[in-house]
């Protein structure tokens, strides 16, 4: 009896010991994200790639996003956060790499890294040392929403020069129609409004200039283009002042409005919204006819290793697979996001044709360049959009404006 | 034996202290991590520049000259300030006013006082939060109620909270709104206070209401209007939530409805949308913000007792 007691308690020690080494070896990694919206997606990603790596698993994490800047750095600075870090590009990276809280990613660790272009790569990348941080997850295309069913109703054909936008937002209006859905209560969104409908007007010689020191915000071919902005105030929303972007995408949803300046980012949100929207996403009006449409890129973010992660090298596994076209493929599938992985697959016709503008884009002048030290290209303009829109300042005192505040860290617009 | 009772006697004090300190310990501890430490935390950080999200070099006093003296930091900072003085000057006239003139009128008893007293006091036990989508929906441009009722009588209301010129105005009756029910509150309870034979000797003597209110409930009323008044300057100057809701981080349009509290916040913890976090700066402006507050709080509430006294 006691030996079979003994040998029982010996099998039971073995078991235990058997599957606590099982869990000693399985890591559960935690992805910090401000996208909340995207957890099914993601958690159906994370099923994948657990289902090619059976000893890891993926928990989503989610925070708001107006307070996820603070979240994450209070975490890192504590040596805590995920494990694997969602994040914003260029600047807002930056400052988290100068505090050297993310693992630097090389073609050794995240071999994928070879499948993005190099475009992608700069946002990821900290410009003191020239490494990547972050692997790109996704560009994102701001141009111009067509209601097409508002537009067939109307008897009119969606405009491709300033002057046709014109035109049509006249005839538009006169049937009662708003032709333009946008107004300006949303300040991270007015940024956008801006480099929508000045970038064709700007063109990519300008932001060489700019990048060289050649240009400042003072150039005249950025007045002129600002100056554009000020006609747009007769075809927004009325009382446009203190429309934001919500209200604005309700406008086009609904078919009160027939355009909308807006981001590839909301095309899965407008047809959630409305199931039965028929629309199209264009180039903003070009200077004139024949002009190529420009549309205006950037890249949202990527993906970072915490450097005081326990499980740094499951961690760089899982970021390796997301540079791979298996998870592009599925991401952009999933989220209606256009991944950046070369090779990748786009089945949805809309998304398809947002790629297409991509190939001929301009960048988001602030984001990509002006983001990096205080004060920022964005706060500076967020600030003065409104008042120029408003005429309590001309097109002049922002460019002014603008160059003086960035001239303070930027010095090929110093004594300029 | 007479010693040692003695001894005794002379230790129970001790003990009592030692006591004392014991209970007083939890609470000194959650002070000290949760209000001292931040405190002189943020009074260190003031002094270092920030390079990414670690403090750098020591740079003395420069963080805060950048917030005084260099545009456009310090043009944010005056402007802010200068909101903040806004709001402080219209609480006082607009919310404390009403306040007072609800108070009396509440402290008259007519019928049905105390359900008007409790519909007084309502919106101040709602969050901010609540009372600040709650307006931004009232006063929407298209869809609001505020609006929609001027188009009744014929008028076109403007976009409110989007307009540099009526933005501020409208969060600050937002705000009276809200708060209005606590200082009417304190001053009624001041009110109640006062002798009733004072107010009928007054009544007795043919004084009307705008003579009580003025010569006998007002001088009276000096304690109540201290506490309101510091209440309503700490109150203006840590202005936060309401702005936040309805006009979001940037005190947009133009910045026109930017206070210090949203300035210290986008500094500090900066935004996804605009910028980067500078702990240097934002430490500067939370203490200029502290001795503001603390210095001007320390002088009114010295005028205002001596007010009281001379009263």
């Amino acid at each position: 009896m006691n030996i079979w007691r003994i040998g029982r308690v010996a099998l039971a020690a073995a078991a235990l010991w058997g599957f606590a080494a099982t869990a000693a070896q399985a890591v559960e990694l935690s992805f910090w994200t401000w996208r909340q919206e995207d957890k099914a997606a993601y958690n159906e990603l994370f099923a994948d790639f657990t289902k090619a790596n059976p000893d890891i698993t993926v928990k989503f994490e989610s925070f708001p996003d107006e307070s996820y800047p603070t979240i994450v750095s209070a975490a890192l600075a504590a040596g805590h956060g995920g494990d694997v870090i969602h994040t914003h590009a260029y600047g807002w990276l930056e400052q988290f790499v100068k505090a050297g809280y993310f693992v630097a990613q090389d073609q050794a660790t995240v071999p994928s890294l070879a499948n993005m272009p190099a475009d992608a790569l700069i946002a990821g990348t900290y410009r003191a040392d020239g490494r990547v941080y972050s692997l790109p997850f996704a560009s994102q295309t701001l141009g111009l929403f067509i209601n097409k069913d508002v537009f067939a109703k109307a008897g009119l054909t969606p405009p491709k020069t300033w002057d046709e936008f014109l035109t049509v937002s006249k005839a538009l209006k006169d049937k009662g129609i708003i032709p333009l859905a946008n107004g300006l209560g949303t300040s991270w969104f007015n940024e956008m409004f801006v480099a929508i409908f000045t970038n064709p007007f700007l063109g990519p010689d300008f932001v060489t200039d700019l990048t060289t020191g050649k240009a400042t915000f003072k150039d005249p071919r950025y007045i002129a283009a600002l100056g554009k902005l000020l006609e747009l105030r007769d075809v927004m929303s009325p009382g446009y002042e203190g429309i934001d972007y919500d209200t604005a995408g309700q406008l086009f949803v609904t078919g009160r409005a027939a355009m909308l300046a807006g981001g590839s980012f909301d095309i899965a949100t407008y047809r959630a919204e409305n199931p039965q929207i028929s629309m199209d996403f264009v180039a903003p009006p070009t200077p004139k006819a024949g002009d190529p449409g420009t549309v205006t890129k950037f890249y949202d973010g990527g993906y970072a290793v915490n450097a005081a992660s326990p499980n740094k090298e499951a961690a760089l596994k899982l970021v390796n697979w997301m540079g791979t076209k298996q998870f592009g493929d599925k991401f952009s599938a999933l989220l209606g996001n256009i991944s950046p992985i070369k090779g990748v697959v786009i089945n949805d016709p809309l998304l398809a044709e947002v790629a297409t503008l991509n190939q001929t884009a301009m960048p988001h002048i602030n984001v990509v360049y002006f983001r990096f030290q205080k004060p920022t290209g964005s706060e500076l303009l967020q600030g003065d959009i409104t008042k120029m829109m408003a005429g309590s300042i001309t097109p002049d005192q922002l460019g002014a404006d603008l160059t003086a505040g960035v001239a303070k860290w930027y010095a090929p617009f110093q004594g300029k | 034996m007479i010693r040692d009772r003695r001894r005794l006697s002379d230790l129970l004090p001790r003990r009592r202290s030692l006591w004392i300190a014991f209970l007083l310990l939890p609470a000194a501890a959650i002070m000290s991590v949760f209000v001292a430490w931040p405190l002189l935390s943020a009074f260190r950080l003031a002094f270092y520049r920030f390079d990414g999200l670690m403090p750098s070099d020591f740079v003395g006093l420069e963080n805060f000259r950048q917030v005084l003296t260099e545009a456009p930091f310090s043009d944010w900072t005056w402007n802010a300030l200068h909101h903040n003085v806004i709001v402080f000057c219209a609480l006082m006239v607009l919310e404390n006013g009403t306040a007072l003139l609800l108070a009396f009128a509440l402290l008259k008893a007519l019928p049905g006082h105390r359900v008007h007293q409790v519909i007084v006091f309502l919106p101040v036990v709602l969050s901010s939060v609540i009372v600040g989508f709650l307006w931004k929906l009232f006063l929407h441009p298209l869809f609001g109620l505020v609006n929609q009722a001027l188009a009744l009588v014929g008028l076109h209301g403007p976009a409110w909270l989007g307009q540099e010129s009526t933005a501020l105005g409208s969060i600050i009756l937002a705000n009276v709104w809200h708060w209005v029910g606590f200082p009417t509150l304190v001053l009624l309870a001041g009110m109640q206070r006062i002798s009733k034979e004072v107010i009928e000797a007054a009544r007795l003597d043919g004084a009307g209401d705008g003579t009580l209110l003025l010569k006998i409930i007002w001088p009276l009323l000096a304690p109540s209007v201290t506490i309101v008044t510091i209440l309503t300057f700490i109150g203006s100057f840590n202005w936060f939530e309401l702005p936040y809701i309805m006009a979001g981080l940037t005190g947009s349009p133009g910045g026109s409805t930017d206070v210090l509290g949203l300035y210290f916040y986008r500094t500090a913890f900066g935004s996804t949308t605009t910028g980067i976090q500078d702990f240097g700066q934002g430490s500067a402006l939370a203490v200029l913000m502290f001795l503001l507050i603390a210095g001007v709080t320390a002088i009114a509430l010295r005028l205002l007792r001596r007010r009281e006294v001379e009263l």
